[in-house]
């Protein structure tokens, strides 16, 4: 049924790979102009904005339009654990681990 | 003696914090992977082609997306070019690296950025200021490894986790993203100007357009409009100054 799978894996990886690739092997850092420096140096904040939310309450349903209420409730219980843990500044790992097992006993209580 | 030995001494030990900070990636990979070594066997794909897919292309969104797809009979070219636009965001990522990197070495660059995902490239953006080669190896040795591996095991296993830990696994990466950003939003005004507007239009955008694109166009216009603005406060401080 998929003898030509490797083809699209190949593709697919090539695809991938090169806008990875292009901008830190074809850019100089020091010929960018400093307003783009800045705006580059804001996208950490700026992406980690976009992939958290809407993401995070649609673990399940993938999409906004699709979410149910389920699906709201369990990313605010474990976005509100790890926004805590993380405002008292806790290793990261105990971050991520206090979300997924307040949302384990919240599975299990449910 | 100590000056001859402190260079290599250093970048195994920068190495090493790649290792560690990769911790929270790996076990925030590991449920999506065995999911998508699950999905892959169910599919009809080989083991092999399950486990190639995740060695060469190494994008979850885009491998699940392919999925979906190659069980629907698309052709070779749809699951390519849908793959492209998937993966274009990772373009930004790789230029805000390159903006932050010590590395000068184009073919440790072009190694480095075999390994930009989501999640390794908030993971050394957010912890150093300037990125070396050394910790983008570590980290990428950790979180590839935990793809590649899981990946097998879903399919080999047949089974994911239990579903109560299958399912609260799943808050993992979010979590790692939140554990990341909160530190820099507390102490930086301009982080969460930049975190509060992004996250807002990116919700607005997924409504409308394919979450890769609507991640995309939120990022680069919430940077380019804070900048701007920023720019043009710190002139009119300064101007209020003289």
């Amino acid at each position: 049924m998929f003898s030509s799978v490797i083809w699209v894996i190949l593709g697919m990886g090539v695809v991938t790979y090169i806008p990875r690739m292009l901008p830190l092997v074809a850019i100089k850092a020091d010929g960018v102009p400093p307003f783009l420096q800045g705006v580059l140096k804001n996208v950490p904040f700026a992406v980690l904005g976009a992939l958290i939310f809407p993401a995070i309450f649609t673990i399940q349903s993938g999409s906004l339009l699709h979410m149910t209420w389920d699906d709201f409730f369990f990313g605010l219980i474990g976005g509100a654990m790890a926004f805590i843990a993380s405002y008292l500044e806790w290793n990261i790992i105990f971050v991520v681990l206090s979300a997924i097992l307040v949302l384990t006993v919240y599975s299990l209580i449910l | 003696m100590l000056s001859y030995q402190t260079p290599v001494k250093k970048s195994a030990r920068i190495f090493t914090d790649g290792v560690k900070a990769g911790i929270p990636i790996a076990i925030g990979y590991m449920p999506i992977a065995l999911t998508f070594g699950l999905i892959a066997r169910t599919t009809g794909l080989t083991f092999m082609d399950a486990v190639g897919m995740s060695v060469f292309v190494y994008a979850g969104a885009s491998q699940f997306m392919a999925l979906q797809m190659l069980a629907a009979e698309t052709g070779a070219i749809e699951i390519i070019i849908a793959t492209f636009i998937v993966n274009i965001r990772h373009f930004l990522m790789s230029a805000s690296i390159n903006e932050r990197t010590v590395e000068r070495s184009r073919w440790k660059k072009a190694a480095m950025a075999f390994g930009i995902t989501d999640e390794t490239f908030s993971v050394a953006s957010l912890n150093r200021d300037k990125i070396e080669a050394a910790f983008m190896g570590g980290l990428i040795l950790m979180s590839y490894g935990s793809w590649v591996i899981f990946s097998g095991l879903g399919y080999v296993v047949g089974a994911s986790l239990p579903e109560v830990l299958q399912k609260s696994m799943s808050i993992a990466l979010y979590a790692m993203f939140i554990g990341l950003v909160v530190p820099s939003l507390k102490k930086e005004r301009k982080a969460l100007a930049l975190f509060i507007l992004s996250a807002i239009l990116c919700s607005v955008f997924s409504l409308f357009i394919p979450f890769g694109w609507a991640i995309v166009a939120a990022t680069l216009i919430s940077s380019v409009t804070i900048e701007w603005a920023y720019g043009r406060l710190m002139k009119k401080e300064g101007e209020a100054h003289v």
